[in-house]
C-alpha cells in the first residue's frame, strides 16, 4: 500500500498491510503535525501532492528499501491537504522476520520521503504561511 | 508540438495555475520549457529556488528533450529539502 490520501490515516490498517507469517517484527513510523517550528507558533500543515509521481516514488523507495535489507512488506500512507495539530501526516509499517532490518527499512523510508517524494508541506503560523524548502511565503496580511 | 506542464506548491500560487499546455519547438529542452515559462509567468522565477524536473513522472535532467504530449513538472523542494545530487 502506497499512496496519498486527504483522510485520517489508520495505523492499524499499515499494520494489518504489512502483518506476513514470516515476519517477526514490523516497525512503524508515524510523522506527526506539532505546534512549533523554528520558533514559530505553528497552526496546521497543509501539504500537497503530485499524487502519481508520489505513488511511483514510494513504490521505487520501497523496491530500493528491499535490495537493501531483506524486509517482507512495506507500506506508506502520507496525507495531503490541512494537518491539524497532533494529527499524522504520513505513517510508515515495514514487517521484516527480524527487528533490525524493520527498523532500517523504516528509518530509510522516512529520510527518502522528504528528499525524492513530490510532496511540498506548507506551514501555516501565527503571522503567515510558508512552504517548507523554499523559504519563501507570505505574510498573512490580517487585521 | 505540444506538452503538459503542471504546477504544484510555490510554483503553483506564484503562477496563479495548475496546469498549462504550453506549445514549443521540436528538439525544445525541459530547461528550455522552464526559460518559456518565466517569460510567461515573471513570478516563476523565484530567486534562489533548486528545481529537479520530471517528465512522465520520472526525475530527469533538465536537458532533456521534450516529445509531443509530454507531461513535464517543475518541482521545487519536496518537504524536507532537496538532495539534488541524486537527481542531476
Amino acid at each position: 500500500m502506497f499512496r496519498v490520501t486527504d483522510k485520517p490515516i489508520n495505523l492499524q490498517e499499515l499494520v494489518d498491510c504489512v502483518t506476513d507469517p514470516e515476519a517477526g517484527a514490523v516497525a512503524t513510523f508515524i510523522g506527526i503535525t506539532r505546534n512549533n517550528n523554528e520558533g514559530r507558533k505553528v497552526i496546521a500543515l497543509d501539504y500537497e501532492a503530485y499524487p502519481e509521481m508520489a505513488e511511483k516514488e514510494l513504490t521505487r523507495l520501497s523496491e530500493e528499501a528491499r535490495t537493501k535489507w531483506q524486509i517482507c512488506r512495506m507500506a506508506i500512507v502520507h496525507r495531503v491537504g490541512p494537518v491539524q495539530i497532533t494529527e499524522p501526516s504520513v505513517v510508515i509499517a515495514v514487517s521484516a522476520a527480524h527487528r533490525e532490518a524493520a527498523f532500517a527499512a523504516c528509518r530509510f523510508a522516512i529520510e527518502e520521503i522528504k528528499k525524492t517524494v513530490p510532496i511540498w508541506k506548507k506551514e501555516v503560523y501565527e503571522g503567515g504561511e510558508i512552504w517548507i524548502g523554499t523559504q519563501s511565503g507570505q505574510p498573512l496580511n490580517r487585521s | 508540438m505540444t506538452v503538459k506542464v503542471k504546477l504544484f506548491a510555490i510554483l503553483r500560487e506564484r503562477a496563479g495555475v495548475a496546469e498549462v499546455t504550453k506549445e514549443i519547438k521540436e528538439g525544445s529542452s525541459v530547461a528550455d520549457l522552464w526559460a518559456i515559462l518565466q517569460q510567461d509567468y515573471p513570478k516563476l522565477a523565484v530567486p534562489g529556488i533548486r528545481l529537479l524536473y520530471a517528465v512522465n513522472r520520472d526525475y530527469v535532467k533538465p536537458e532533456r528533450v521534450l516529445n509531443n504530449f509530454d507531461e513535464v513538472v517543475f518541482i521545487p523542494p519536496v518537504s524536507g529539502g532537496i538532495d539534488v545530487s541524486r537527481h542531476r
